[in-house]
């Protein structure tokens, strides 16, 4: 599949932004969140800033973008549908929490606001993964670990910019959150290298499955359906770069999980380095998943493809 | 809505007969034609006479060789029908063989371009099974082109080079075969004309339109007895055009035989006037 920009964008910032989100309302929820105004609307208003440049740069990616407002009507069949409505409605408990936070954050509605929050952040980034796991022609995206990986990336890209934000005073990091995001880093990295070890053994479709006559021999496409390159070509038949992939798994690996832990780690260890660390750690982890998820699309192989081989 | 509509009894579509098509374009080239100029039109091309022209095509025609022995010797399900051979020939070492396959909408029964659709815009018709894009709904987000294993669908991002008569313009949207719905029920046209412009234009009549969901219609009828065969029946899209097989080639051993090998002739079978000249011609 052809790397949109703005869908990697959308997804890497977006997930963010929710996992960010997600955090700050389950700590607010849970009553562990550290006192104060303040210390709820920054992280808020970065999870924002990140959350809506994420969709709206979803919308770059659409034929006629004025008419995006369309998308939230089929919500009972369409996971786009569900991903949009799921989104926005993520900014009711998220304005709910700005306007209750206050004082020792204790305060029960801000809880329960924080609660919802935290499960509408939840359910949007399951949808934006759900936007791309039904998608049958495409069997790297049907893959089970894609789901969790669109979670757990968005848990710990959000929690680090967390941690970003609460580095600014020092001590914050509580020894809980900091090994929770540890844990969560192990898990998803290993899913990601089980997900590519996984993806590298598919078999690509041919042209023998796609037009039904293998059994009478080897099909080969003998000459294309046009002398030009066509959509389906750009789009679907995407193969530029794909020999770069495995130095570039190397290099996401080490920016959104290597590096980060082990700033995280160094921190845990010289909390006097905190600050530096987090900023740094959280930006590599951004852009590390970002090149994670150009490799989601330029290594995910659709079916169509079969037919120009 | 994009949720499909409860199963209709018909089911309009087309069957391609892969042994007739000889790969002209005919179809594609009438399918643009007709769909440029008709209700789903139009259908710019960018740079048509350029370096790079680019443009939705509706229908288009591949070619492949097909070499080697194959699967055919496991039983395969998808083995096509045999009640046109004879037992001389055999695929068992049919020769290289080429066949043109023109690939368009197969117009699916449960097709998941449809129900990915955000918008409503990509929809299934309850009376007959026509899949169509609604032009003033579609956003342009791909999905549904993405959900199509078949390539069906593809998004004209070109700007037609003139609007007359104040039609939308149609940057920015998906575009998919129609199975001529603009023809196949247009009264205006005389009867005989109302079947897809493929169908009409093909010169070896490799394209049959008619009702699939009738068991008893002429089209169902032809795919039963050639072994009319669904692409990728694995996605479970259940489409509703079917392909016809190639009829396999005569094999090597009933081709004449080559130099190498010595001919023998029985000169006693030989009509008089030969046996004398072949006397004649062997002293």
């Amino acid at each position: 599949m052809k790397p949109a920009l703005s869908v990697i964008f959308f997804t890497v910032l977006s997930g963010a932004g929710f996992g960010l989100w997600a955090w700050l309302g389950g700590a607010l929820a849970l009553g562990v969140y550290p006192p104060g105004r303040g210390n709820v609307l920054a992280p808020l208003a970065i999870g924002f800033v990140f959350a809506t440049t994420g969709l709206l740069s979803s919308t770059l990616h659409l034929g006629r973008p004025s008419r995006a407002w369309r998308a939230f009507s089929q919500w009972n069949s369409s996971w786009l549908s569900r991903e949009g409505l799921a989104s926005v409605a993520t900014y009711l408990p998220m304005c709910a929490v700005a306007g209750l936070a206050r004082g020792s954050n204790l305060f029960v509605p801000t809880r329960i606001a924080g609660a919802i929050l935290l499960i509408c952040a939840l359910l949007t980034l399951v949808c934006t993964a759900r936007i791309y796991t039904s998608l049958k022609p495409i069997a790297a995206w049907r893959d089970a670990r894609v789901l969790p990986l669109y979670l757990l990336f968005g848990a710990w890209s959000g929690g680090l910019w967390l941690w970003a934000y609460l580095a600014f005073d020092p001590g914050i990091l509580a020894m809980p959150f900091a090994l929770a995001l540890l844990a969560i880093a192990s898990i998803v990295s290993g899913l990601k290298l089980s997900y590519w070890k996984n993806i590298d053994g598919l078999r690509a479709p041919d042209a023998g499955y796609a037009t039904g006559l293998g059994h009478l021999g080897n099909v080969r496409a003998l000459e294309g359906p046009s002398t030009e390159e066509s959509y389906l070509t750009r789009e679907m038949a995407f193969v530029l770069a794909r020999k770069h992939a495995h130095k570039l798994r190397g290099i996401a690996l080490i920016l959104f999980f290597v590096l980060p832990a082990l700033l995280l780690i160094a921190a845990l260890m010289w909390p006097a380095a905190q600050r530096p660390c987090a900023g740094i750690a959280a930006v590599s982890c951004t852009a590390g998943l970002s090149v994670e998820r150009w490799l989601f699309f330029a290594q995910a192989k659709h079916a169509v493809a079969g037919y120009f081989r | 809505m994009t949720a499909l509509p409860s199963p209709s009894k018909k089911k309009l579509g087309l069957v391609i007969d892969l042994d007739t098509c000889v790969g002209c374009h005919a179809c594609a080239v009438a399918c643009k034609e007709w769909n440029d100029g008709g209700q789903f039109g139009p259908l710019p091309d960018s740079e048509p006479y350029g370096a790079e022209p680019h443009g939705v095509w509706f229908n288009r025609v591949h070619t492949y060789e097909i070499t080697g022995d194959g699967r055919r010797e496991t039983g395969d399900v998808a083995e096509p029908s045999e009640n046109t051979l004879s037992s001389s020939i055999s695929r068992a070492s049919s020769p290289v063989q080429t066949v043109h396959f023109p690939r368009s909408c197969l117009h699916c029964e449960t097709p998941d371009c449809v129900t990915v659709c955000p918008t409503g815009a990509s929809y299934k018709r309850a009376e007959d099974g026509i899949v169509l894009v609604d032009e003033d709904k579609c956003i342009g987000c791909q999905l549904c082109a993405w959900a199509c294993p078949y390539g069906a669908r593809e998004i004209s991002l070109e700007r037609p080079h003139k609007q007359p008569d104040g039609r939308p313009d149609k940057r920015g949207t998906m575009q998919k075969c129609t199975l001529c719905v603009d023809r196949i029920y247009n009264e205006t046209l005389d009867e005989s004309d109302r079947q897809p412009a493929c169908v009409m234009a093909c010169p070896t009549r490799a394209r049959y339109f008619g009702d699939l969901g009738d068991p008893d219609s002429a089209i169902s009828q032809l795919v039963s007895q050639r072994g009319g065969y669904a692409l990728m029946p694995e996605f479970g899209y259940k489409p509703v055009n079917k392909y016809l097989p190639p009829r396999p080639r005569r094999d090597g051993s009933s081709m004449p035989a080559s130099s190498t090998q010595e001919e023998t002739l029985d000169p006693a079978q030989l009509p008089p006037l030969l046996r004398w000249l072949d006397r004649v011609l062997t002293r």
